[in-house]
């Protein structure tokens, strides 16, 4: 049996793909953020009560690039995951034997 | 755009949470209507894409940056409903595990990255693909039109907000907010007008869920 690969398959890939890139991002202030900044209130803003894994950067690495990689890494994991079980569960169920 | 906790106050963070309670409730019932079993992947593969992307700033001028948002590109393909939906479990994740975006902003967050630019860049996508037919070219300018549309349609509803909750006045933040979005757009229309070409190439029979109907 040969296993061919599926085009979802290939989604992935490019994802992990993207997320190997990510570490090369520029680290310049948002659009968003840019504006609060000049306009001044980026002051008002507060921490998260919690930090997992702030500002996409694993914590306990030394290396920054690997922790950045890896947060982009468990992110796809996750989202992937809970994105196609949510749709599995809402699926049409039209057509199907009941 | 993701808003940090301590921007709104608490009338726009409890009227944005009821208007993306009311959506996204809305587009479950709307995706069950119309996804099929195939196209459960493409939603899971969509969203990690749109994750990951998000991570990749890319400077534009004055020491500033963007990023994708993806609506865009996930409502040209699945539809509004389906976009927001998935728009939302990317907005909770980023928010859940990687402090971006506050916990009290994210029912803004939702609205504006998720209803405001699946829609807006949906209905861009349809006009265009109505004014110059429906081919490949017409397909990809309404595509790069949409995304464009989309961040900066979601970038003065942030305004709107940002105004009404009293940080800053609307004739200053509107104009700052959606001038640096209108440049943002260019880098959203780009990566979504690549990303379709590429299903459009590889894949274009993925393209099935707008015309999905009873």
């Amino acid at each position: 049996m040969t296993w061919k690969i599926k085009w979802w398959q290939i989604g992935l890939i490019i994802c992990l793909l993207v997320a190997v890139f990510s570490p090369l991002a520029s680290s310049s202030p948002d659009g968003l953020e840019k504006v609060a900044e000049s306009k001044g209130f980026i002051g008002l803003a507060y921490e998260a009560p919690f930090q997992i894994i702030a500002d996409y950067v694993f914590p306990g690495i030394e290396n920054e690039a690997v922790a950045t990689m890896l947060a982009g890494v468990i992110g796809i994991i996750v989202l992937f995951g809970v994105v196609c079980g949510i749709a599995w569960l809402i699926r049409s169920r039209k057509g199907e034997p009941a | 755009m993701h808003i940090p906790d301590g921007f709104l106050n608490v009338t726009t963070i409890a009227t944005t949470y009821a208007v993306s309670a009311g959506g996204v409730s809305y587009a479950v019932k709307e995706v069950n209507r119309r996804l099929k079993e195939k196209h459960v992947p493409l939603m899971g593969v969509l969203a990690a894409f749109i994750f990951a992307a998000q991570m990749l700033n890319f400077p534009i001028v004055g020491g500033t940056s963007g990023h994708f948002l993806g609506a865009a590109l996930a409502a040209i393909l699945m539809g509004p409903w389906a976009a927001l939906l998935i728009m939302t479990c990317v907005l909770i994740a980023q928010s859940l595990l990687f402090q971006d975006g506050g916990l009290l902003a994210l029912g803004a967050n939702i609205f504006n990255m998720g209803i405001v630019a699946s829609f807006s860049s949906y209905y861009l996508y349809r006009l265009v693909v109505l004014l110059t037919g429906d081919s490949r070219r017409g397909k990809l300018v309404g595509g790069f039109i949409g995304a464009w549309g989309s961040v900066f349609v979601a970038a003065i509803a942030c305004a709107i907000e940002l105004a009404v909750s009293g940080v800053s006045p609307l004739v200053v933040v509107l104009p700052a907010m959606a001038g640096i979005h209108a440049l943002i757009g260019i880098g959203e229309g780009l990566i979504t007008g690549a990303a379709l070409s590429l299903v459009l190439a590889a894949r274009a029979d993925l393209w099935q869920l707008q015309q999905v109907r009873e």
